[in-house]
């Protein structure tokens, strides 16, 4: 069977803005796929290209093996979800909005209204008009609005932002319960901690770019760790740092020298500088937490990495 | 065609939940009812309109009447009141994205949403028929019409000839709201799209009155909500009635067709 989702590299301007750069994203069966990026990364832009409500200005979207563009409504079959804020017909009732959608949809959608109300806890409140709806209610309402569809991918795009705590909890716990009977959620987020607590895979986005694509667990050893060195001589080390291969941010400060390296490096390091007669009093790692790694993909200034058209855009 | 249905029913439904819409039906019928109590009033009917001159020996004038005053401006504020709404107003709360986002197509959607437009534009005109022939009835009752070629044309037969003068005034407001479409799907809020679907009709009646212009005159769509008058001459006038037919048909057919070309490509980036 076909991926879930399957997106080759996607582009997508607004003007100077290149919003979404190139980006391939493989979400395979029974994922939980956290898309991560701060503020403008593109997380929506893709979102918004993999339903199919923009199309993007190069690549190309599979759903299931099916195309949005070529196939319309049709690639979105076992597909819900939405971007931002759900929306609906204020001057309807909640369950009115769903009665519409689930026409919409066809199949046997109506008859899941009442158990999609139950899952998010509106069924007391379906008769209200959504005008009086507060910002939780229709979050909650609009994954009412995704399950009617019996999805088996579901794209949420950033769906706890703006909950109070035991709104976030709940989220949480609902996405959870989701992934346990098979879904495949795609779920975008900024907050670290919610994809982590969530997420088997995270994709992580900046400026329009995947910087890193892959398990939580190889995005804390692709990092490597950062090293503290302290030696009889100093000065030689440093020489010895910034020559030796493998090492990157050679620095020194507070009496060390600092460097990242993956651990090979860091063994030949050691005999190296045991060759050179240095002697080692102090060899010390410093593994990064997620949320430093998070940070160093994503705001690190490497020119290769800062995309053509924002930067133009920027200053 | 099920999903056209779908969309048709619930667009309905929509429409009888909005203020506005009644706003639209509040102005076909009061209009009409203003009309009539003037008239009576002053016991004065209008004399520089075709049938104003009547008012006051037949009820079936007032419906005429209130046909060449509705060209102006009342049937294309009323249509594009709806028709410029029925997509920009979803652009703008950020609902287009929800119903496009399930198993229907956008072109369904549109033809379900432009049906909706014209339904309501035809229930305002019947509206305004009935509002006005009542009042006629009332204050002038209903006698025999003196006809535009000055015969005398009995009641039974008015009547008919009014009906079918409703029908073919019907035909330009679809026009006006398949342009309203048009505006609806490209603003990106209803109010805009309201207002360029009535200027652009003002702009029309100004062309027609311009110097040097006459000859386009008879192809502007504002020009066809007079066509009805060739029901009024004897014998008919079928002339200016078929030419109305096609006229209308090339501006409906061209605007619909540029409305559902923007309203499939188009990104739905708001909301
Ligand atoms: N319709 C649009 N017109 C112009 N620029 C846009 C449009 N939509 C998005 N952008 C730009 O594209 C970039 C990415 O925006 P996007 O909304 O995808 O970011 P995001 O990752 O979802 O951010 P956030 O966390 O704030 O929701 C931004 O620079 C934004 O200004
Ligand atoms: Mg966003």
């Amino acid at each position: 069977m076909p991926a879930p989702v399957e997106a080759r590299g996607l582009v997508k301007r607004y003007g100077e803005i290149v919003a979404v750069d190139h980006v391939d994203l493989t979400v395979a069966a029974g994922d939980v796929y956290g898309y991560l990026g701060p503020n403008g990364a593109g997380k929506t832009t893709s979102l918004r290209m993999l339903l199919g409500l923009i199309k993007p200005n190069e690549g190309s979207v599979r759903l299931f093996g099916r195309d949005p563009l070529v196939e319309g409504a049709r690639a979105l079959q076992g597909v819900a979800g939405f971007v931002e804020e759900p929306r609906f017909y204020p001057y309807l009732s909640a369950r009115k909005n769903l009665e519409l959608l689930a026409a919409y949809d066809g199949g046997g959608a109506r008859e899941r209204i009442d158990s999609v109300l139950d899952i998010v806890e509106l069924r007391d409140r379906a008769k209200d008009k959504v005008r009086g709806y507060s910002h939780g209610m229709r979050q909650r309402l609009g994954i009412a609005g995704a399950l009617l569809r019996d999805p088996r991918l579901l794209l949420l795009d950033e769906p706890t932002t703006g909950l109070d705590p035991a709104g976030i909890r709940d989220m949480r716990d609902l996405v959870r319960r989701l992934a346990e009977q098979g879904m495949t959620i795609v779920l975008s987020s900024h907050i670290l901690a919610e994809v982590e607590a969530l997420c088997d895979r995270v994709g992580i986005l900046r400026r329009g770019r995947v910087v890193f694509e892959g398990a939580l667990s190889e995005l804390r050893s692709a990092g490597g760790g950062t090293y503290a060195l302290r030696t009889t001589d100093q000065r030689r080390a440093l020489e010895l740092c910034e020559a030796h291969a493998g090492l990157s941010g050679v620095r020194q400060d507070d009496g060390a020298v600092r460097f990242s390296a993956p651990e090979e490096a860091v063994a030949s390091l050691s005999i190296a500088l045991g060759d050179a007669d240095v002697g080692i009093l102090a060899l010390v790692p410093h593994m990064p937490t997620l949320e430093e790694l998070f940070f160093d993909v994503t705001e690190s200034d490497e020119a290769d990495r800062a995309p053509a058209g924002a930067a133009q855009a920027g200053s | 065609m099920s999903g056209t249905l779908t969309v048709y029913r619930w667009e309905l439904r929509k429409l009888l939940s909005q203020k506005r819409t009644y706003i639209g039906l509040l102005f076909a019928t009061a209009i009409p009812a203003i009309f009539v109590s003037t008239v009576a009033a002053r016991n004065h009917g209008p004399q520089d309109v075709p049938f104003g001159r009547y008012v006051l020996e037949s009820g079936l004038a007032v419906p005429l009447v209130l046909l060449t005053f509705g060209a102006y401006w009342l049937f294309p504020l009323i249509t594009a009141l709806v028709a410029g709404d029925i997509v920009a107003s979803e652009d703008h709360n950020g609902t287009l994205k929800t119903i496009l986002t399930r198993s229907l197509d956008r072109a369904p959607i549109f033809a379900g949403k432009a049906l909706a437009a014209c339904t309501y534009a035809f229930v305002a005109l019947v509206a305004m028929a009935v509002v006005s022939l009542a009042g006629g009835a009332i204050i002038s009752g209903f006698h025999p019409l003196v006809s535009l070629s000055g015969t005398t044309v009995s009641t039974g037969h008015g009547l008919v000839l009014i009906g079918a003068s409703f029908l073919v005034y019907f035909v330009p407001i679809l026009g006006i709201a398949a342009i309203g479409l048009v505006f609806s799907t490209i603003a990106r809020n209803s109010a805009g799209a309201v207002v360029a679907t009535l200027m652009l009709s003002f702009v029309l009646q100004l062309v027609a009155i311009l110097p040097g212009l006459g000859g386009i005159k008879p192809y502007l769509l504002t020009n066809q909500f007079f066509a009805w008058h060739g029901f009024l001459r004897t014998p008919t006038d079928w002339a200016p009635i078929t030419h109305a037919l096609w006229v209308c048909a090339i501006w409906i057919a061209a605007s619909l067709a540029a409305g559902v070309v923007v309203f499939v490509r188009r990104d739905v980036a708001g909301g």
